[in-house]
């Protein structure tokens, strides 16, 4: 299984065998990671997914969907660059050793 | 001595009052209680992505497996609460033993109702509420060629809209004129109407159905009958009473909740789809029933007793995925005056936003996710744009939102 690790905003490491295929945001809540909220349960609907993806693995993502795009021009916390909603992006063998950081407010 | 929290209902309110009661320190102890035997899981997944198949059932949990130990949570799973002794602080638990609480939280959400006919609940029609009736209909669709949905409101129309992708002759039958009439203004029943045609439903709209024989035969008031091969239903919701009964717990369509989520009974609370409160969007005492509700009214009752209160007065907000439409819905549009459109240049993409006395009282918006977070934030703030900013699709409305 890829690994992933997940950086709270208060410090907090989590490093994670996820099942291919599970999106950032199931990776979270089912490991409880705090700070990913998901509240409308992966449907792109919420932007409480939000998350910093690492420079390093920016450019092996998949590309934005106009409205996971759109949804996070109205995400609480600042979108940077790296912000891809959780829920959006699936974890894959290329994106093994990512690492993710949880925004301090969703 | 520790005070002990006792939650009935480990759904999006009782897992949400559970984990904000221990986020925010509460050191006392916290049982949870369902009446269903799986983990606690989330439920708009069910008529959309796991049925679909997109999601799995691991998938729509709500937290990990040693959550609720780490957290000191008491989860007891496919345990029923029967009757709540105020005087007492007591609950009776199905296998009779009894369970004190200095805090209760009811989280029982609501359940669906069911067709009568001839004065009897129909046999063979299935409805969609927990994972249990999702894994029957997930059984019980996929070898039907031809479904009769009774009911399009949201959960009819999304069952629709996934039969439909599995390849499935689909007929949805209304009674009222037009879909989710309750809801929503015409342009958008419309929008939804013309997709499902579109997409090869059969609509028949302003009928009734006066009997469904054996889950086979459905017979309408205009005459005619339908063969199927199943019926599913979605008709609305009630909230049990049976919990509440012989208790003196006010009951009215809901339980009756202050802006604390208190019953009249100080230390008895209500969240989620069975709390009936005065809500300050809609300017009216109602329940509501989506997952915002009942995780903020979940807040707001742990915080309570945490005695740091803050009153409910957050915008409500839901959404639905049907085929590519995506509606999401924030504020209450309930006895609106007028309903302006901020039409996108492409089709299938635009916001109703809706007014009453030049104020800015609900927004729902059709593929413009943008739209709809900004909505939330003018809503919260109070701010109104003026009917021409609205229309203009150049403006920018977050323009307004002074940080
Ligand atoms: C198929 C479906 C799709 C939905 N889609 C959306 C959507 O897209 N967006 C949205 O915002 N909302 C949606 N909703 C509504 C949303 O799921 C509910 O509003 C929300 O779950 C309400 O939370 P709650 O905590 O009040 O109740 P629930 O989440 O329903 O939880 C109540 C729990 O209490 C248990 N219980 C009841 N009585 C007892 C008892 N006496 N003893 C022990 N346990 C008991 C029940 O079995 C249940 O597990 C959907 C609902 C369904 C069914
Ligand atoms: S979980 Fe809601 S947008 Fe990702």
């Amino acid at each position: 299984m890829p690994k992933a690790t997940y950086i709270e905003t208060e410090g907090k490491v989590h490093e994670l065998d996820l099942p291919l295929g599970a999106t950032f945001m199931e990776g979270a809540v089912q490991n409880d990671v705090k700070g990913i909220v998901a509240e409308c349960g992966g449907s792109c609907m919420c932007a409480t997914c939000h998350i910093y993806v690492d420079d390093a693995f920016l450019e092996l993502l998949p590309e934005m969907e106009e409205e996971e795009e759109e949804m996070l021009e109205g995400a609480t916390a600042e979108r940077t660059p790296n912000s891809r909603l959780g829920c959006q992006v699936r974890i894959s063998k290329a994106l093994d050793g990512i690492i993710l950081r949880v925004p301090g407010e969703q | 001595m520790k005070k002990r929290v006792v939650i009935i209902g480990a759904g999006h309110g009782g897992v949400q009052a559970a984990s904000t009661l221990r986020e925010d320190g509460f050191e006392g102890e916290i049982v949870l209680i369902s009446d269903e035997s799986d983990a606690p899981y989330q439920k708009p997944p069910l008529s959309k992505g796991y049925l679909q198949g997109k999601q799995t059932a691991q998938a729509i949990l709500f937290r990990s497996a040693n959550y609720y130990n780490d957290n000191e949570i008491d989860l007891q799973l496919g345990v029923r609460v029967n009757h709540i002794y105020t005087q007492e602080n007591q609950i009776e638990l199905s296998d009779g033993s009894k369970l004190d609480y200095d805090y209760l939280i009811v989280a029982t959400g609501a359940c669906n109702r069911k067709l009568l006919f001839h004065g009897k609940i129909a046999e063979k029609i299935y409805y969609l509420r927990n994972f249990t009736d999702a894994k029957v209909i997930e059984e019980k669709i996929n070898p039907a060629r031809h479904i009769v949905i009774i009911g399009g409101g949201f959960i009819g129309l999304e069952l629709a809209a996934l039969a439909i992708e599995k390849e499935k002759k689909v007929t949805v039958i209304e009674t009222e004129d037009r879909l989710m009439k309750r809801v929503l203004p015409e342009a958008l029943s419309k929008v939804f109407y013309d997709t499902h045609k579109a997409h090869g439903v059969e609509m028949l709209l302003g009928v009734s159905v006066v009997d469904v024989i054996d889950g086979k035969t459905i017979k309408l008031n205009d005459g005619k009958t339908l063969e199927t091969d199943l019926v599913l239903a979605g008709i609305g919701v009630i909230v049990e009473t049976e919990l509440t009964e012989n208790s003196d717990i006010s009951f009215d369509d809901g339980i009756v909740v202050n802006g604390f989520q208190q019953s009249n009974i100080p230390n008895v609370y209500a969240i989620g789809d069975c709390a009936n409160h005065y809500n300050p969007f809609a300017k009216k005492s109602l329940r509501l029933e989506s997952v915002q509700n009942a995780v903020d009214q979940a807040k707001v009752a742990a915080s309570h007793i945490m005695g740091k209160p803050i009153e409910y007065n957050t915008v409500p907000w839901f959404w639905t995925n049907q085929y590519h439409l995506k509606l999401q819905m924030a504020g209450i549009s309930f006895g609106f005056e007028e309903a302006i459109i901020r039409q996108s240049p492409k089709p299938d993409r635009f916001s109703v936003y809706y007014f009453r006395k030049e104020k800015l009282i609900a927004v729902d918006s059709l593929n413009r996710p943008a739209d709809h977070l900004n909505a939330r934030k003018l809503l919260a703030a109070g701010i109104s744009p003026t009917k021409q900013q609205v229309e203009d699709f150049d403006f920018k409305l977050n323009s307004l939102l002074i940080d």
